[in-house]
């Protein structure tokens, strides 16, 4: 008898970067992964705006937990913890956008196939601005990464996959490459507004 | 009475007004409001959507090796195929040539994305538009396993099978959480399938949304993840290495074997299941031919597959390239992506701004300013449009033309192409279709023929996998490795000015990037993406989009359940995933859709 298999978690970061706000999800998970190492049973995706197209990471998954922008009409940047059945009915209750309508299809096929996890979490993000083409996050929401990671860890532990912080300085393999990780993307963009 | 269009529509807006409007208008959501008659037909239609244009702001002043990284973002679903038409525009630009293998590794990656995208749109996205979830609770599973036996000799199919699947989806039902069949018409009479060919298609649903799992291995195999697969200008980003066991990234025998496997399953699934139930429903609607829009008058393929590496020319290119105009099918002009006179963007209906708004411009040119204002007509505020007025801008797609018709892109243009060619691999697929259901060829031109050449299309690169992934394999053997160029990788090799352009058949359609290039940074990027040619709002001449003329004349049940709308926007598998819900005239919310 060996001791029992750990649980695969999934951590799991979904939103467009290149729309303002609406990258809370992917830049959360990034900022995870610069801060904190996480045991092997742990995986990190940025899920961008797939949709439907992640179901078989969500099936593969015992535990998922979820970064993402949600509107709950909070002041902007107020991070709220959603977790088990709230999540679907939380990210049904407003849909603001595409993947978001995308993500609660993508749980409910999880179902149909018979694989939903058996723990489920949520860290939303309540944006100011998802309407700049191009644009970075807002500063309330840009504020709110590190928290936004350091919660996901204590959630993490919950579940029995203690992460450690890493120390200052330590580097951590780069989640996205090719220039658009969030320093290369923030740091310079210009922006056009849609007006309205 | 009302309005000619130069292309072919008479337009009468003093009907009831009936507006599929999305819950927001962020991020790629479309909306269409169309006028009925009395007797509920259609008799015009407006299409608006805010696909995303801004990524020739993002991209300026930026590395053009990391440009695909970038365009791989723009959308949710067509991820790779952007990403490749990127690099593709900055060999272009720069002149590389790619070894023989990157061709046949990228043509595996493009068409593993249509086979993959074809059966999750027509499953996931499209056949709840012809199949009544709700009805196949009260199906037969003996007769089920009859019909299901009778049509294709795919093994799950026996009585016992239905009855179990029959169980899970009324248990899913009963706990009321509809989940990704909520937001239907069921019951609606525009549904016509009997319970048991409506069982057979969900049981399919479910094996399809089982199977598209496997076929993204592909691109994990080739791309080194999935999603948001790895690129490379130059080549393909893996290296090959047939002797090395599961070596970190590289590819080598093991690998290729399961890659062959996956193919094999696809072709399978293709023959067995997609195309025998596309030919099983359309027998139920093969008197609703609506939907064909601009389909019989104006189409346009850019083309893509090339056989041979570096050679983007109509006869190297295995699905074809080519435009129709004005249905004339015996003549089929050649497509010049470079021309200024070809390809061209107008506003004057957009939300933009031109110099000059009776003048389009050629993509190398375009330029990208907002203009956001409604026209007089309009009801409603800018932050709250409760109804257009089309005869001023309406919306943020801007209208493509090519030598000034609006074209039709997509499965359907390009089959129509490749059959205009009389090119075998193309046409006899299509006239044994047309023959099983006892249809003449005018009714390929329908909402039914752009589901049913999505299908054959999917059939086709499944087995087009094969080829090139034995292609591939062949070159190997013969002792040719090389899976990238990396004689220009350095910017101080670059000339100091150049531009190029890259073009793929994504699975919804043509697209095309334009690049120019200056002291080695990017200096304009331009995309025309597929739905801008089939969402595009009418041009300056009164020309009405792809969208827009394939909801023409087309009757509806009842208003306040726009199947028939959704029905045909799908068949476009518009890159548009988005929530609705349908207005009354007057603003009152009526009922809620999702376009899926």
């Amino acid at each position: 008898m060996g001791a029992p298999l750990a649980k695969k978690i999934l951590v799991l970061g979904i939103g467009n970067i290149l729309w303002a706000d609406e990258g809370f999800g992917v830049r959360a998970l990034e900022t995870f992964n610069a801060f904190y190492e996480a045991p092997g049973n742990v995986s990190l995706l940025d899920g961008g705006t797939q949709g439907l197209y992640l179901v078989q990471f969500v099936e593969e998954a015992d535990r998922l937990l979820v970064f993402d922008a949600i509107d709950y009409g909070l002041e902007p940047g107020t991070l709220k913890i959603v977790q088990g059945d709230e999540v679907p009915k939380f990210t049904g209750a407003k849909k603001m956008s595409l993947h978001q309508t995308g993500f609660q299809e993508v749980l409910s096929a999880a179902d149909l196939l018979g694989a939903y996890p058996e723990k489920l979490a949520l860290i939303g993000c309540q944006p100011l601005d998802l309407e700049d083409w191009g644009g970075p996050l807002t500063a309330p929401v840009r504020e709110r990464l590190l928290q936004a990671a350091e919660l996901a860890a204590v959630i993490l532990d919950q579940w029995g996959a203690p992460c450690r912080r890493r120390a200052p300085g330590e580097a951590a393999a780069a989640l996205l490459g090719n220039d658009i990780d969030f320093q290369s993307y923030e740091t310079r963009i210009p922006t056009i507004r849609t007006g309205g | 009475m009302g309005v000619q269009t130069p292309n072919g529509f008479n337009l009468d807006n003093s009907g009831k007004r009936v507006v599929v409007d999305p819950v927001t208008r962020i991020e790629g959501h479309m909306r269409v409001e169309v006028n009925v008659d009395s007797d509920n037909v259609i008799r015009n239609a407006v299409s608006t959507g805010t696909m995303w244009r801004g990524i020739e702001v993002i991209l300026r002043g930026r590395d053009p090796r990391d440009a695909w990284a970038f365009t791989e973002r723009i959308c949710g679903v067509c991820t790779g195929t952007h990403a490749l038409t990127s690099v593709r525009a900055v060999e272009d630009a720069l002149q590389i040539r790619i070894p023989e293998n990157a061709n046949s590794i990228r043509n595996i990656m493009q068409l593993t994305l249509q086979v993959h995208d074809h059966i999750v749109h027509f499953y996931h996205l499209h056949a709840l538009d012809w199949v009544d979830v709700v009805s196949a609770l009260s199906a037969d599973p003996k007769a089920t396993s009859a019909l299901a036996q009778s049509i294709s000799p795919w093994p799950l199919s026996s009585p016992g099978y239905f009855k179990d699947l029959q169980g899970r989806l009324k248990r899913f039902v009963d706990s009321g959480q509809l989940g990704p069949f909520k937001n239907g018409y069921w019951g609606s009479k525009a549904y016509r399938l009997p319970p048991e060919a409506n069982l057979m298609a969900v049981a399919h649903y479910l094996e399809a949304l089982d199977f598209q799992k496997d076929i993204v291995k592909i691109h994990t195999i080739f791309g080194g993840k999935n999603p948001h697969p790895n690129w490379l200008v130059g080549g393909v980003p893996c290296p090959i290495n047939v002797d090395g066991v599961g070596g970190v990234g590289a590819i080598n025998m093991e690998r290729l074997n399961y890659v062959a496997e996956i193919i094999d399953r696809s072709i399978t699934f293709t023959d067995q299941v997609y195309l025998p139930d596309v030919q099983a429903i359309g027998s139920f609607y093969k008197d609703w031919l609506y939907g064909g829009g601009l389909s019989g008058k104006s189409v346009l393929a850019y083309g893509d597959i090339p056989e041979n590496a570096n050679d983007y020319s109509a006869k190297n290119l295995l699905l074809p390239q080519g435009a129709i105009i004005d249905g004339n099918l015996n003549e089929i002009h050649p497509v010049d992506l470079r021309n200024s006179n070809e390809i061209q963007e107008f506003v004057a209906h957009s939300w933009y701004e031109y110099p000059d708004e009776t003048k389009g411009l050629h993509p190398w040119d375009g330029v990208t300013v907002p203009n956001y204002k409604l026209g007089p007509n309009a009801k409603g505020t800018k932050t709250n449009i409760e109804s257009l007025d089309e005869s001023g801008k309406y919306s943020w797609i801007k209208a493509p033309r090519w030598k000034g018709h609006a074209m039709e892109v997509g499965p359907l243009a390009r089959w129509i192409v490749g059959y205009a060619q009389a090119k075998p691999e193309f046409k006899e697929p299509v006239d044994k279709l047309l023959k099983d259901l006892g249809l003449p060829t005018a009714a390929l031109f329908s909402t039914l023929g752009r589901t049913a050449a999505r299908a054959l299309e999917c059939q086709w690169a499944a087995y087009k996998l094969k080829h090139f992934q034995d292609k591939l394999i062949a070159t190997i053997k013969a002792g040719d490795s090389s899976t990238a160029n990396v004689d220009k990788w350095e910017p101080s090799t670059w000339p100091s000015e150049v531009k190029g352009v890259g073009f793929t058949e994504a699975p919804r359609g043509a697209l095309a990037h334009w690049i120019k290039i200056k002291d080695t940074k990017i200096e304009n990027y331009q995309a025309v993406v597929p739905t801008t040619w089939n969402g595009s709002p009418r041009d300056p001449q009164g020309n009405i989009g792809a969208f827009e003329a394939s909801l023409m004349n087309t009757p509806m049940v009842d208003p306040n359940q726009p199947v028939e709308i959704l029905r045909t926007l799908h068949s476009f598998d518009p890159c548009l995933a988005c929530s609705t819900h349908v207005m009354s005239a007057d603003g009152q919310e009526m009922a809620k859709v999702t376009v899926r």
